[in-house]
């Protein structure tokens, strides 16, 4: 009886908090799944044809959409490897400094706390070319006698340098507050003993120091892989809103313009699109989680 | 291997702005550390044990002084030169790393002429595994062990490479009253064993008191006796040493000397021959107390604690400088105790005599 009268109170308590759950996270992604497979969605009438995989047809036929999904995928093949190892190698550089290490520690997490919009800014003025003036990378690069070239607004490896760099240097804050939080927390004994018994520092590192923090090392592959799949504002930052024009679009940024863009009101596909990013990052962490398997220890 | 501390003073730099002198964390310490022998760095906290054992396997540099394994200076060899082994407090074992893998780890490390194939550092590790008894447990990771068993693991890995010095860091702190014993024990047999010159530091006076050959007793980085336990236990040099030493400890009492006569609480309660008139500290062994009918030193009896062979006898004295004293006396004069009173007299070689001021041991002659 009286567990019964808990169970009540118990949900009653719950009630705020599932009724929020359940209109804004549990609705609307029943909801994209419903969009997904309606036909010939139309919003103003609010009516379709017919269920199936047309939308999904359709996306993975949009060429913008492909080129998203290339864009996507080269800046999560680049930046998760890149910005984790940059990251552990400093945060390894700022544990074994001293002095001013709390001034370098302040400098390198200045990004994460900066405004996107405000990042993207400097990178544009770092690396633009207009008919009037260069950015201070294309200064450097005629400072070296080369030809200046079109990062905003030029060939496609130039544009996804920029972008990847911005990425790199957008996430690398975290990363390193996580690691060097990680390494401090690697109990001094162990280097200790390892230092008694004639250890490398090459062996320390692998054998004792990279074990050690591989949980969270795993965790920023893993956030970070996502993150990367879902990259939009980033891309905004530097190219501004016209992604598709610039030949730099996400596949969040596929969605978005299937909603709001010029080429808005297809709510249809933007789900379609939303499922198969969902569809990726979902198989991707299972990978990551096959494989980090044993080899990180808890 | 013998060990040599000449003279090792180690200092750190204030923390505190305000007094900028550095802190002695180890003073003095010239001691020859014979060979093959067990020695225990035994003090309170803070007393600069642990100090001294990181100077000896280099992971502190002296500030001044010089070290010696047998004739080698290794004041300036980096630890890894210095060919120790050494059993942190924690054990240090390498989590993620199974038993055998953390006894081959030293192994491992041997580089150019020291190098051992594959079958000879696993035939080393079994060995060092066989010594502490924990071949049956090689293929477990640290946290499936016990405490006890986790502290053997740290021994097998520091003994592996046949180190010139093993060293131990409060080894049995992390363990419980009863493998307390069972690994003391186990620590005096490795040692006979393997004869490796073995150093412990700890701060439970039994402990150091049981298993070693030697004692070290320090205090605020100062070393105050070296000898061997039943030595130092006997012949305490100082009042802090003769408190230090001793379950129950000893009791203290505010006394003077005169004329060749010790007394407490105005009564005379011992012949001390030569000894000048002066006030003095005065020390006395729990077992160096004689139930007698109408001894000298008279207690207000508050209790007795029946502990089978003997009795410990609690009463009170107005001059004493512990709360109560405890007297260990057989149990067969058990039926002499008798309230309110409980009269005493007292053996002279378990009394020692202190200077009220310094603290120092007053010798007087033994008849």
């Amino acid at each position: 009886m009286e567990g019964n009268g808990n169970n009540k109170k118990a949900w009653l308590y719950l009630l705020p908090a599932l009724v929020f759950l359940g209109v804004f996270m549990v609705y609307p992604l029943v909801d994209v799944v419903i969009y997904a497979f309606e036909e010939k969605f139309n919003f103003a009438s609010q009516t379709y044809t017919g269920v199936g995989w047309y939308n999904f047809s359709k996306v993975l036929h949009d060429p913008y959409f492909l080129q998203a999904v290339k864009n996507t995928f080269i800046i999560v093949v680049i930046t998760v490897p890149l910005s984790t190892g940059l990251a552990l190698l400093i945060s390894l550089g700022l544990s074994s400094i001293k002095p001013l290490k709390q001034a370098y520690q302040t400098v390198f997490f200045l990004p994460y706390v900066t405004n996107t919009l405000a990042v993207g800014l400097v990178f544009m003025i770092l690396f633009k070319k207009t008919a009037y003036s260069d950015g201070m990378v294309n200064l450097l690069i005629n400072a070296f006698g080369g030809e200046s070239v079109d990062f905003i607004d030029g060939p496609y490896w130039a544009k996804m340098l920029v972008m990847c760099l911005y990425t790199v240097w957008v996430v690398m804050p975290f990363k390193i507050l996580i690691l060097t939080s990680a390494l401090a927390s690697v109990n001094q004994d162990y280097y200790n003993a390892a230092r008694i018994d004639g250890t490398s520092r090459g062996r320390i590192f692998t054998r004792i120091t990279l074990p050690m923090i591989s949980p969270m090392i795993f965790y920023l592959v893993i956030t970070g892989f996502i993150g990367a799949f879902k990259a939009y504002a980033d891309e905004v930052a530097i190219f501004g809103v016209n992604l598709d024009e610039a030949g730099m679009n996400t596949i969040v940024g596929y969605v978005y313009n299937m909603l709001y863009g010029n080429s808005g009101g297809y709510p249809s596909y933007a789900s379609a699109a939303a499922l198969i990013l969902f569809l990726i990052v979902f198989t991707i962490t299972v990978i990551n989680l096959m494989l980090s398997k044993g080899k990180v220890s808890t | 291997m013998k060990v040599v501390l000449q003279h090792v003073t180690k200092q750190f730099p204030s923390l505190n702005k305000k007094s900028p002198e550095p802190v002695t964390a180890v003073r003095d310490f010239d001691y020859e550390i014979p060979d093959g022998k067990l020695i225990g760095l035994l003090g309170p906290s803070g007393c600069g044990k642990s100090t001294t054992l990181n100077m000896i396997c280099g992971l502190l540099k002296p500030s001044s002084g010089k070290i010696f394994f047998g004739e080698d200076d290794v004041t300036d060899l980096p630890p890894e030169n210095r060919g120790v082994g050494m059993v942190f407090q924690n054990y240090a074992l390498y989590p993620h790393l199974t038993v055998r893998q953390n006894i081959l780890f030293p192994l491992q490390n041997l580089k150019g002429k020291d190098k051992l194939s594959k079958e000879e550092m696993n035939a080393k590790a079994e060995e060092a595994a066989r010594l502490v008894q924990i071949d049956a447990l090689l293929d477990r990771k640290p946290a499936e062990m016990s405490g006890g068993q986790q502290q053997r693991v740290a021994i097998a890995r520091a003994l592996v490479k046949r180190p010139r010095v093993l060293l131990l860091d409060e080894p049995l702190s992390n363990l419980d009253a009863r493998l307390r014993l069972q690994t003391r024990e186990e620590i005096r047999r490795i040692q006979r064993e393997t004869q490796i010159t073995t150093i412990f530091v700890t701060h439970d006076q039994e402990e150091a008191m049981s298993i070693s050959d030697q004692i070290v007793v320090m205090q605020a980085g100062e070393v105050h006796q070296i000898g061997r336990p039943q030595d130092v236990y006997d012949d305490p040099r100082n009042l802090f040493v003769a408190k230090f030493l001793g379950t129950p400890p000893i009791n203290v009492f505010n006394g003077e000397v005169r004329d060749g006569e010790l007394l407490i609480g105005g009564s005379a309660v011992l012949a001390v021959p030569g000894v000048k008139a002066q006030k003095v500290t005065v020390g006395v062994r729990p077992e160096g107390f004689v139930l007698e009918k109408d001894g000298p030193l008279c207690c207000s009896l508050q209790g007795v604690e029946v502990m089978g062979r003997d009795i410990s006898v609690v009463s009170t004295h107005p001059d004493s400088l512990n709360v109560t004293i405890r007297s260990i006396i057989s149990a067969e004069n058990m039926a002499e105790v008798a309230a309110p009173d409980v009269r005493f007299a007292l053996k002279p070689f378990k009394v020692f005599l202190f200077d009220a001021e310094t603290g120092e041991r007053i010798r007087f002659p033994l008849s």
